[in-house]
């Protein structure tokens, strides 16, 4: 069942678009903030919200990687594996986080801290290489500065 | 007409295609794998590229996609330039890198549209040497095999399923190489029309669950054109068979009728050809022990000759599930004044009406193409996907025509299937639905109307009212019923193409009186105006052209003393009649001799019983609801006794002398015997080629050259190999013998061609892509309306519907796997059959104090029976649904009245 809550916000959607339909990403990330990720039930519970079938609404969930479909961890880390990134050390970066936090990528701490994926392209090239936890962006990124960052999330 | 060029050679094309159908329709190859001829383009697989040049002086070229290339003056393209066919083997190759080399345990193999691309493309070596993406495979139910590893993303399954034939519950997943077809959990395909992925997606993906159990390969098979017999429109099959059994049936393209697609009935529904319970021997039954003992051939036939001596004293019942030439012969046999056709008195009745309405008025009757073609839909009682379920397919695409025909305006042509469904998004073109619950086409309706019957019947008087002053006037109609009326009446006036469809599924005679009302009306507004009747089985409208009389008629002229006899031919009497008029029946004949394939109720009560070839391994005629006669043909021959129900009693006709039958040694001379002595069919009719049919001097192989085993598949029995059957009823042999090119329509039993293995080499046997075959659509309409004919309108409009005190009007609900009594008894069918129920709405049930679980006890025609509750939100009130052919029911005459009540358990 939608809480009233998300509800309401799907509502908000509604108002903007022309089918019911449209509402469907959005309607996928209102639920997915309200219960951290989207599962089979959620997509129940949306689909008869916006008369769609699940497997049409889950077609949609699993096309876009910022809409999950397993459970995370209470802080989302993702790492730009683009260009910039890349040519600008990426992979020490990766390899540290993966040290530092005991996950390779795709993987959650056993506390339930943290889920690390890959994103690409953050849209920062000039201050790669570049990360997001959560909706907080870092950029100029050097191994040395990541014990900095993971403290503000203790 | 355009002419391009193609390597510097001019060519006509038609106006409007795309360069890959030009191509294509030129007899030309060029690889391809996500543009289908029914779905259109999308130009996502990126195979199909050429190079088109600007002009004559453009050296230079660029690639294109010849699928997403209008076919327009002046257009030069190269083929067989070495950039575009480079490209065209990247493509493939890229496509290869996560298919599996899994090709000799591949059900596709031999078949394969992608097996076929790779060899055209050139791709030959595979290089790849890294890990394959897998994926984990779903189970979709007892149809439908899935192995997702080997597919390439093509698109096409989903297109199909959704697009389409409006299925829900098939989609693509994920993203990049991760991209996955199928449900969102596993379960059952919900769409009656998925046994067309097996043919749709061009690889080893989705592949016929029903074949695996039993699996040979396509060039193993001995084949037939054959007709599907699981309804009244006849649709065009190829049956393969291997060993003596009945291996699968696959699509057999006909433009008229089923196009490229058939329902899953059609496509599974033919496994009762191999059941346990065929009748393989003639028996007779003990007169002291009741018990059946095996008979020769020939006593038999003479014991059957000598009851029937004396003609007054026989009566025969036929079968509209038999062909028209054992029917025939039938009533030749007992004389038509004593031949019934194995209809109920009711049946015999709407069919007759659909012939006549058919023949006498200015409305066409409409082939499934021209229900695909027209462009605003009145469907008067009839739940088509349960009915006549490929009509309800082709209503879908329909309600399409409106919308495109503005997206054609707008410049963009219909083949570019993303662009047009893009503008069009959920615009759909008129359909009016009126039927007593909902359906699985209200999605796509306009407005749907649900009503008792007579009420849906009012209703169409409404709309002809609308349409035509003269035509009676119904009083007392509620205004939103008035106003939807108006609306499907305003609708088919300002079509091309109106349709109106209704049927024989609700026994109602006032719909279908009220449909051709609506027909007519139409006519005389100036419309070429089509209508479609679906009749109940594979010959009901065969049976109308024998004109026999119903089954309680004949009932009651066996109640009289001097019969004694009763033939019974391909018919299972019990689902027919209830257990009271079977019994007295029984009572009332001495003598019981049945011929049919599978053993029922009727077959148990026979005193002598012959066995008689399905369509699997008998030949001939049936005519289809449009009034289309078409020749179904025998795929195999065993060993067995069993023959066609005609040659048994050709043999009974002989031994009694009294109609010179010497020339009935072939399908052919008993059907020009049929045609020259019963009225109704005029003239000289030719249906299909006749067996003395040669090209250069050669017989049609039912196999292809690849056939293997043959000598040896014998070894069992003896070392001798075996001469072939001979076949005097076709000019097919039993064999891979005889002539190699392609076969002329109607004799074809697979489709060929070099370098197309798979079902796509049907593009070579048309002569455009989406058009006839070569020779024309095989078959032949037997039923021509008298265009300037102005016919009276019907009259007798009904009453209203009125609920009674304590008593519910029972319906017939229709179900389309498990309604039809030979396909429900095919082992993956059955599986999808409903139990038993009665259908009734919520509030009616709440009325009646029962919940969801609950069980009921219905009183019908002095049965009674206890059975769990459906609730129909919109099943009207004072009606109960009640499904047909399932055990429960059988033989039970509906609609009737009857009473219900909470079941005490």
């Amino acid at each position: 069942m939608l809480s009233p809550e998300e509800k309401h916000e799907i509502d908000e959607e509604l108002k903007h678009l022309p089918y019911k339909e449209s509402a469907a990403i959005d309607a996928l990330k209102i639920v997915q903030n309200h219960r951290g990720w989207v599962t089979d039930e959620a997509l129940d519970d949306v689909g008869e919200y916006l008369d769609m079938s699940p497997d049409a609404l889950d077609s949609i969930a699993t096309f876009y990687n910022l809409i999950f479909r397993k459970p995370v961890g209470e802080h989302v880390i993702r790492i730009c594996d683009s260009v910039s990134c890349y040519l600008t050390g990426y992979e020490n970066l990766r390899d540290a986080i993966t040290k530092k936090l005991g996950i390779k990528l795709g993987g959650t701490t056993e506390d339930n801290k943290f889920t690390f994926l890959p994103i690409q392209c953050l849209g920062t090239c000039d201050h790669a290489p570049a990360m997001m936890i959560d909706d907080e962006l870092y950029r100029d990124l050097t191994p040395e500065k990541l014990d900095e960052i993971f403290a503000q999330y203790k | 007409m355009p002419t391009i060029y193609i390597d510097d050679n001019p060519y006509e094309v038609k106006e409007g295609k795309n360069l890959l159908d030009a191509v294509l329709s030129l007899g030309e190859d060029l690889p391809y794998f996500c543009w289908h001829p029914d779905l259109g383009s999308v130009g996502a697989c990126r195979q199909c590229a050429v190079i088109q040049f600007q002009d004559e002086e453009d050296e230079q070229g660029r690639l294109v996609m010849a699928c997403m290339t209008p076919a327009s003056e002046g257009t030069r393209i190269s083929i067989q330039h070495p950039d575009a066919s480079q490209f065209r083997e990247n493509v493939i190759e890229w496509l290869m890198v996560n298919h599996p080399h899994d090709c000799p345990v591949c059900d596709e193999g031999g078949e394969c549209h992608l097996q076929d691309m790779t060899v055209m493309s050139g791709h030959n070596y595979r290089d790849f040497r890294f890990k394959k993406r897998t994926h984990r495979n779903q189970d979709l139910g007892p149809f439908i095999n899935h192995e997702m590893n080997r597919c390439i993303a093509c698109y096409r399954c989903v297109r199909y399923y959704r697009d389409y034939a409006g299925g829900g519950d098939l989609q693509a997943f994920a993203a990049h190489d991760h991209v996955y077809f199928g449900r969102h959990e596993d379960g059952v395909l919900e769409s009656e029309f998925s046994g067309n992925l097996v043919e749709v997606c061009p690889t080893g993906v989705f592949t016929d669950k029903t074949l695996k159990r039993h699996y040979t390969r396509k060039w193993d098979l001995q084949s037939a054109p054959s007709i599907c017999n699981h309804c009244g429109l006849g649709c065009n099959t190829i049956a393969g068979e291997r060993y003596g059994t009945l291996r699968r049936i696959l699509n057999r393209y006909n433009s008229s009728v089923n196009g490229s697609f058939l329902c899953d009935r059609g496509r599974f529904g033919y496994e009762f050809v191999n059941d346990d319970a065929r009748i393989l021997t003639p028996v007779m039954k003990n007169v002291e022990t009741r018990q059946f003992e095996e008979v020769s051939e020939d006593d038999a036939v003479a014991k059957i000759a000598e009851l029937t001596r004396d003609k007054n004293s026989v009566i025969g019942i036929g079968s509209p599930r038999a062909s028209l030439e054992s029917n025939f012969a039938l009533r030749t046999l007992v004389g038509s004044n004593r031949y019934s056709s194995g209809m109920s008195n009711a049946e015999t009745e709407l069919v007759n009406l659909s012939r006549q309405i058919l023949n006498d008025g200015p409305a066409h009757s409409a082939s499934l193409k021209d229900v695909e073609k027209s462009d605003a839909v009145l469907v008067l009682g009839e739940d088509l996907t349960n009915t006549a379920p490929m009509m309800a397919l082709a209503v879908r695409q329909a309600v399409r025509n409106q919308p495109v025909e503005k997206a054609k305006q707008a410049g963009i042509p219909e083949w570019n299937d993303n662009a047009v469904r893009e503008l069009i998004q959920d615009e759909k073109g008129p359909l009016y639905l009126a039927t007593p619950t909902n359906t699985k086409l209200d999605d796509v309706a306009t407005k749907t109307y649900n009503a008792a019957p007579q009420d849906l019947a009012r209703f169409g008087f409404a709309v002809a009212q609308f349409l035509a002053e003269e035509s009676p006037k119904v009083i007392g109609l509620d205004e939103d019923v008035k106003s939807m009326a108006k609306s499907a009446a305003d609708a088919l006036k300002n079509a091309k193409r109106p349709l109106v469809i209704s049927g024989t599924s609700l026994l109602n005679k006032s719909l279908i009186q009220s449909a051709a009302n609506v027909a007519w009306s139409l006519c005389a507004n100036g419309k070429k105006a089509e209508i479609a009747l679906t009749v109940p089985e594979a010959n009901s409208m065969g049976m109308s052209f024998l004109e026999g009389q119903g089954i309680e008629s004949a009932f009651e002229r066996a109640a009289s003393d001097d019969i004694k006899t009763a033939i019974i031919l391909e018919n299972d009497l019990t689902r027919r009649v209830d257990s009271k008029a079977w019994n007295q029946f029984l009572k009332n004949v001495e003598n019981i001799v049945v011929i049919d394939h599978l053993e029922n109720e009727t077959t148990a009560a026979a005193d002598i019983l012959l066995p008689a070839g399905t369509f699997a391994d008998s030949d001939g005629t049936l005519i289809n609801n449009e009034g289309r006669a078409q020749r179904f043909f025998q795929a195999f021959e065993d060993d067995s006794a069993v023959q066609e129900s005609w040659r048994w009693l050709q043999g009974v006709l002989d031994l009694g002398k009294d109609t010179d039958v010497s020339d009935w040694y072939s399908l052919d001379n008993v059907f020009s015997a049929m045609t020259k002595s019963v009225d109704t069919f005029k003239g000289d009719i030719v249906v299909a080629p006749d067996a003395k049919f040669r090209i250069n001097d050669q017989k049609i192989p039912r196999s292809p050259y690849r056939y293997s085993g043959r000598t040896a598949m014998k070894a069992n029995v003896d070392i001798h190999v075996h001469k072939p059957p001979q076949d005097p009823d076709s000019p097919l042999s039993f064999s891979m013998e005889g002539y190699s090119g392609k076969q002329p329509s109607g004799l074809t039993s697979f489709f060929w061609s070099p370098g197309w293995n798979s079902v796509q080499s049907t593009n070579k046997y048309k002569n455009e892509v989406g058009g006839e075959l070569r020779g024309g659509d095989p078959g032949i309409r037997l039923i021509e309306p008298k265009r300037n004919a102005s016919p009276k309108y019907f009259t007798e409009v009904p009453e209203p519907f009125s609920p009674r005190e304590g008593e519910w009007l029972s319906i017939p609900l229709h179900h389309i796997f498990g309604s039809e009594e030979l396909s429900a008894k095919s082992f993956g069918l059955s599986k999808r059959a409903p139990e038993p129920y009665v259908a009734l709405n919520p509030s009616s049930a709440e009325k009646l104090g029962l919940q969801m679980e609950s069980r009921v006890s219905v009183k019908l025609d002095g049965t009674e029976h206890t059975l769990p509750i459906t609730l129909h939100e919109n099943l009207p009130d004072g009606v109960i649904g009640l499904p047909v052919g399932l055990p429960d029911f059988n033989g039970i005459p509906l609609p009737n009245w009857s009473k219900i009540s909470g079941a005490t358990e």
